[in-house]
């Protein structure tokens, strides 16, 4: 027990210090996922304390970037969780044709799967010509990625079967071509694409926003820290606007809770009250 | 058996698992007072039917899990698929999508380290057949945390490499049958 406790201690003076040294704020975050990222960011470093990790990553920028990106990094899929687009599709995208122009945020977009996948629902729709994105990460290098738009050809199968469980009305196949060793996303799908460092954690407000997309994000983050999210998401929609969650986060235990409505519920897709 | 202070059980299983978990779960009363964390291997991708499979035949609440679900007393939590299930110290459901550990997620290493992190000597943590090695290292940090061990017996196991590797690794811990282990379950449960 004494043990646990102690590491317990060395962790939170780590977090202290890779934001005070870095400004990567991870303080707030979930103890237990945080805690098992950092174990094995400890293993590859072959550290035997988080104490001598600290004073690694304290003196040592290079280790501390490699760590930082690690401890940043997410993969998902295009059109993840394909009822979750159909549900945009079906029941979001006729409330968003009622406006002249759209801004939609995909809040935590990693390399950019859920950007793309926004995108391309959003061209097939007829959505895209009115339709600003803007695309953040706190992560620089999934930033890079998500910009490129070229994903390994070993993942297309699977986003493909994802399209079209999603109600895709053409084939994915029409959106990119094959190169650099991967699929290549048009360009043009991107276009209309702010990509932008934007940390939940301590950064402000996006204004009037008519979208905002922020999966499997905030599942990282303890409570106080998802009530600021939550409280930002709530700030940067226009009234009547929508967010979407990941399919096992929700809006109950938030501080938040009564500025939103259930609008899909089984999708996790939130109204934010019009009043 | 340390039965005052159990405070949380957790089980693991893959390959065989619904046949397993149908013999242990029916089996714990309604009032029964801990907790019952499951991780069971599934395809990615799917709805899982595991609440409903095991609400029908279940005392306790079966449910699965969301993010920061307060843990309570007498429910089954499931993992939900594709997602690593684990717990926080505050008694709470933390999810993620980090990578698949030996190809699944959720992965029980994941669940049972977490858990033996929350719960420290008051856990129970049970690895079922399986034809894997996901668990192993987990139940190491179940014995490790001062909780109670146990792995199915690998000859009455319908897959027995995941067993047998739990043993490996972790050889303090109990080797029972499957009926054993429900009793033993109900027996940790006790006042």
């Amino acid at each position: 027990m004494e043990e646990e406790k102690i590491e317990d201690i060395e962790i939170r003076l780590l977090l202290e210090a890779l934001y005070r040294r870095y400004h990567y704020d991870f303080r707030n975050y979930a103890q237990a996922s945080i805690k098992r990222r950092l174990r094995q960011a400890r293993e590859r470093l072959g550290l035997r304390t988080f104490s001598a990790m600290q004073d690694k990553l304290l003196h040592d920028p290079a280790a501390a970037a490699r760590v930082l990106r690690f401890l940043t990094v997410q993969v998902s899929d295009l059109f993840r969780d394909p009822g979750y687009f159909r549900a945009m599709r079906e029941k979001v995208v006729p409330h968003l044709r009622t406006y002249p122009s759209l801004k939609v945020w995909i809040a935590g977009c990693s390399a950019g799967e859920e950007l793309h996948s926004f995108a391309i629902l959003f061209r097939e729709e007829g959505l895209e010509d009115r339709t600003l994105f803007y695309a953040t990460d706190i992560n620089q290098e999934a930033l890079e990625t998500a910009a490129r738009g070229i994903y390994p050809l070993e993942r297309i199968a699977a986003f493909t079967q994802n399209y079209r469980q999603a109600g895709g009305k053409a084939s994915l196949s029409d959106y990119y071509t094959t190169g650099y060793g991967g699929a290549v996303f048009d360009k043009s799908l991107r276009e209309r694409v702010v990509f932008s460092d934007h940390s939940l954690v301590t950064d402000a407000v996006f204004s009037e926003m008519q979208l905002i997309s922020c999966r499997n994000v905030m599942i990282y983050f303890d409570k106080p820290l998802q009530d600021r999210a939550v409280g930002l998401f709530r700030d940067s929609l226009a009234r009547g606007g929508f967010l979407g969650l990941g399919s096992k986060e929700n809006l109950r235990f938030s501080a938040h809770a009564s500025a939103f409505t259930e609008f899909v519920r089984e999708e996790k897709i939130y109204q934010r009250g019009k009043g | 058996m340390i039965a005052a202070e159990a405070r949380a059980v957790a089980i693991g299983a893959s390959a065989g698992a619904i046949q397993a978990l149908l013999q242990i779960l029916p089996v714990l009363p309604a009032d029964y007072p801990l907790p019952v964390l499951v991780v069971v291997h599934l395809p990615p991708g799917r709805r899982s039917e595991l609440v409903t499979l095991f609400a029908a035949k279940c005392k306790l609440r079966v449910a699965e899990g969301e993010d920061k679900d307060p843990i309570a007393p007498g429910t089954v939590t499931f993992a939900p698929p594709d997602y690593h299930m684990l717990v926080e110290a505050g008694g709470t459901v933390s999810l993620s999508r980090d990578e698949a550990v030996f190809f699944s997620r959720p992965s029980i290493d994941v669940l049972f380290e977490s858990a033996a992190d929350a719960y420290g000597p008051g856990l129970v943590g049970v690895v079922l057949t399986g034809a894997n090695e996901d668990g192993a290292r987990g139940l190491v940090a179940v014995a490790e945390a001062g909780g109670v061990t146990i792995v199915q017996d690998p000859a009455t196991a319908y897959a027995r490499a995941m067993p047998e590797a739990a043993l490996a690794k972790c050889r303090q811990a109990q080797v029972l049958s499957i009926k054993d282990i429900a009793a033993a379950l109900l027996e940790v449960g006790q006042p």
